[in-house]
């Protein structure tokens, strides 16, 4: 019965956008239906699979990655709109299996329990530290409402931050954004 | 979850997009930033066939001051509004306002435009623009035309645009010496939609007498409105503590919020309402005598 009413129903021609765009300095090309959304594109089309989508209404921040420098909800933009940009998502922050001082000081302080909101929380903190290198635990809260955790381990996120900015961490964190390998 | 599907177009100037929507009048929609659109649409509340992305528009995102007026491109971002240096300076309302939408990453999606064109009572940019008493400037490819902000909200969701019409800027006067803004929102949670919220730009004379009062009012109407009651209380009297109480007071006459079961009676929000306008006047004037904006 669905299937019949489904045929009857006007075939639609679907449109293929053509996108090249940078995927953690890798170049990638690759075509995408219009309404397909970036993080669902990533994750099951490239394979990204440190992109967690978690409420997908644009509340919860998991899916949080940098396009051109910019913190964004990657399940609230289009595929399409990455044409032409830079994404870095959290398996770009760390280099040859060494985890960046600010993943270090996420392990260090306990900043995550069960781990699902962590991808985002750190593309959030390389943003605000990047911008602000050395925020006040404030700065650190509104930087960070875009982002929850449902275990509410955020003391330690806020600790993990703090401690993070504090090592001279605004400096590496414009490094990575400007994608410069010096130092790590 | 998907948006239903739909044809998707990346034109390069405002004549080229107004055809498109032109040609598809009734099945298209502009997409900006997509902080309100791709939400609606993933949530099938409502649907489009033709999506006509303007982002990649040139220009359209400026922010710059010309005659005693502060023009903002319609695709500048919150947080672009939020974080410029002249916003801050000469129309630190704006400023304010910018910061308290959303969060960070909607911040660095959503625009002006956008925010303007979505036209939700509980938007938090048309109290701002009204309480400034700033106009959009909307094109198509017929020409261009103003809005006043107190003519731009026909209804809930409904602002007054042609079908061809496409906001390419905002613009707001600079009101100078002696005058400060304020924007005061109750959210039930970070990055929640409005309970209620106040903008306030006010102007003092030297003998601190009102000259200028602007109160726009957000989730307290079927559009961001204004508070012609507490305007006209407050305009030509001294800024005190008590005059603010009585403008505040009567701006509940000017309030027609919604019922609302997860944010409260229209009862509650009056209550709360009025007690916002007076906590943003009162800012506002503490934020006069302290010299900052």
């Amino acid at each position: 019965m669905i299937s019949s009413q489904r045929k009857k129903r006007k075939e639609v021609s679907v449109q293929k956008i053509d996108l090249e765009f940078e995927l953690n300095g890798v170049p990638v090309e690759a075509d995408v239906e219009p309404r397909s959304l970036l993080a669902f594109f990533l994750r099951d089309h490239l394979g990204v699979k440190g992109i967690h989508v978690g409420c997908d209404t644009t509340n919860c921040g998991a899916c949080t990655v940098l396009m051109d420098g910019k913190s964004v909800k990657s399940c609230t933009v289009l595929a399409a709109r990455a044409n032409g940009t830079k994404v870095t998502t959290v398996e770009g922050i760390s280099s040859n299996g060494n985890l960046s001082a600010l993943q270090e000081s996420f392990a260090r302080n306990h900043a995550l329990q069960c781990g699902y909101c962590t991808p985002g929380f750190l593309m959030s903190s390389l943003y605000l530290l990047g911008k602000n290198p050395h925020p006040s635990e404030e700065e650190i809260r509104k930087g960070l409402a875009g982002n929850l955790c449902m275990c509410t381990g955020y003391l330690n996120i806020i600790k993990a931050v703090k401690e993070a900015s504090s090592s001279n961490f605004g400096s590496e964190a414009g490094n990575r954004n400007n994608k410069n390998s010096g130092g790590s | 979850m998907y948006p239903a599907q739909f044809q998707y177009y990346t034109p390069k100037n405002i004549g080229e997009a107004s055809e498109l929507l032109r040609k598809h009048s009734g099945e298209s929609k502009v997409l900006a930033g997509g902080m309100s659109l791709i939400p609606v649409l993933k949530l099938r509340l409502t649907r489009f066939e033709h999506i006509v992305d303007i982002s990649g528009i040139k220009g359209l995102a400026d922010i710059s001051e010309e005659k005693g007026h502060i023009r903002i491109g319609a695709l500048a971002t919150h947080g672009e509004v939020e974080a410029s240096g002249l916003i801050r300076k000469k129309a630190f309302l704006m400023s304010e306002t910018a910061s308290h939408i959303g969060d960070e990453q909607v911040r660095n999606m959503g625009t002006i435009g956008g925010g303007l064109c979505h036209a939700d009572p509980s938007g938090d940019w048309g109290s701002a623009l009204i309480a400034m008493r700033g106009t959009v400037q909307v094109s198509s490819s017929d020409g261009s035309r103003e809005i006043r902000a107190d003519d731009f909200f026909v209804d809930s969701f409904t602002p007054a645009l042609g079908e061809d019409e496409i906001l390419s800027s905002v613009t707001i006067p600079v009101y100078g010496e002696r005058s400060s803004g304020t924007y005061a929102k109750l959210e039930r949670r970070a990055g929640d939609f409005a309970v209620l919220g106040a903008a306030v730009q006010l102007k003092v004379d030297e003998q601190d007498v009102c000259k200028y009062v602007g109160i726009g009012l957000t989730s307290l109407g079927m559009t961001n409105i204004r508070s012609e009651s507490a305007e006209k209380a407050l305009i030509g009297k001294e800024l005190t503590p008590e005059s603010i109480a009585d403008a505040a007071e009567s701006s509940r006459d000017d309030m027609d919020p919604l019922d609302d079961a997860i944010r409260g009676s229209a009862e509650y929000k009056k209550e709360v309402g009025s007690e916002y306008v007076k906590r943003a006047l009162l800012e506002a004037m503490n934020r006069l005598r302290g010299g900052t904006k």
